[in-house]
């Protein structure tokens, strides 16, 4: 068999197995509302569920399954605060599919039921940065006649 | 120091709109609020999870009295023609990110490009509305 000649040899980008599991938590970060989960990040990491686990553990000081549940549960806790949306609207829009789950998660991370936290907080209208011109332009009352046109038909 | 933070566009419906930004381009909502005293007006923001200080308002077209009836189909029918404004979003992976917007079903009138900045592709949102998705080529320092 004819020995490989150096010379040829391709030399291959290293790329730091960091850079695999970072892969998993942009994932994770960038699409959570998806019906995610651990084996659909360890995919992206290209490795086994079991190994995935320890170095994504190791790289990032928590589990993947902690990581993305807290990406879902800090995005809820956003939603509770900016929008008037119902709890199961922004459970199920943070991709989760369990009410009950999210609501037991949720109290256990912020300490108070998602209800209980959006109410610690001002409406979600007093947040919303609704210019005065909308204001001004949609909050006029609409009346169908006006005294003065009635002075018009009867002059 | 004055800062860019929100660009309006209108949409032709509000519910469509959101299902585009947030699943299909990956923005988040910023805001979604409705406003009974301003007859159920609904303030409704997205924007990028990389970019938490700029947001897009995504504002229906109103009718009468806060826009006549001739001036909505002015702006609607500028929108159809592609006229209304752009949006440009910048990437550093322009021909993944064509690739995951295209399955994703978001519809692209141009595909990348090579041009003298970088490449450049452009796609429409369902009301109309203009995009660029560019990679931008780092200039060599001179």
């Amino acid at each position: 068999m004819p020995l490989r000649d150096p010379s040829r040899v391709v030399p291959v980008a290293f790329v730091p197995a960091d850079r695999h599991l970072l892969r998993a938590k942009d994932l994770a970060d960038a699409r959570y509302f998806e019906s995610l989960d651990v084996d659909d990040l360890a995919r992206a990491a290209g490795l086994s569920r079991a190994h995935f686990s320890r170095e994504f553990r190791r790289a990032f000081g928590e589990s993947p399954h902690a990581y993305l549940l807290t990406r879902r549960l800090e995005r809820a806790a956003a939603l509770l605060r900016t929008t008037d949306r119902s709890v199961a609207d922004v459970c199920f829009s943070v991709g989760l599919q369990s009410l009950g789950s999210f609501t037991t998660s949720f109290t256990r991370t912020f300490g108070v039921p998602p209800t209980a936290y959006r109410a610690k907080f001002p409406p979600a209208s007093d947040w919303a940065r609704v210019p005065t011109c909308v204001v001004r332009a949609y909050g006029r009352p609409q009346r169908s006649t006006f005294r003065e046109d009635n002075g018009a038909a009867r002059s | 120091m004055i800062k860019l933070s929100t660009a309006q566009l209108w949409v032709h419906d509000q519910d469509e709109a959101l299902e585009f930004y947030t699943t299909k381009l990956g923005m988040e909502v910023r805001s979604d609020v409705t406003m009974p005293e301003l007859g159920n007006f609904r303030w409704l923001t997205v924007g990028p999870p990389s970019q938490p200080e700029i947001s897009i308002v995504l504002m229906a077209i109103p009718g009468p009295p806060v826009m006549d009836a001739e001036t909505t189909d002015q702006v609607k029918s500028l929108m159809a023609k592609g006229f209304a404004g752009t949006v440009f979003f910048t990437t550093d992976d322009v021909y993944g990110d064509y690739e995951a917007l295209k399955s994703r079903g978001v519809d692209f009138s141009e595909a990348p490009e090579e041009r003298p900045y970088g490449v450049d592709s452009g796609f429409h949102d369902p009301s109309g509305n203009s995009f660029r998705l560019t990679q931008v080529r780092e200039l060599s320092g001179v």
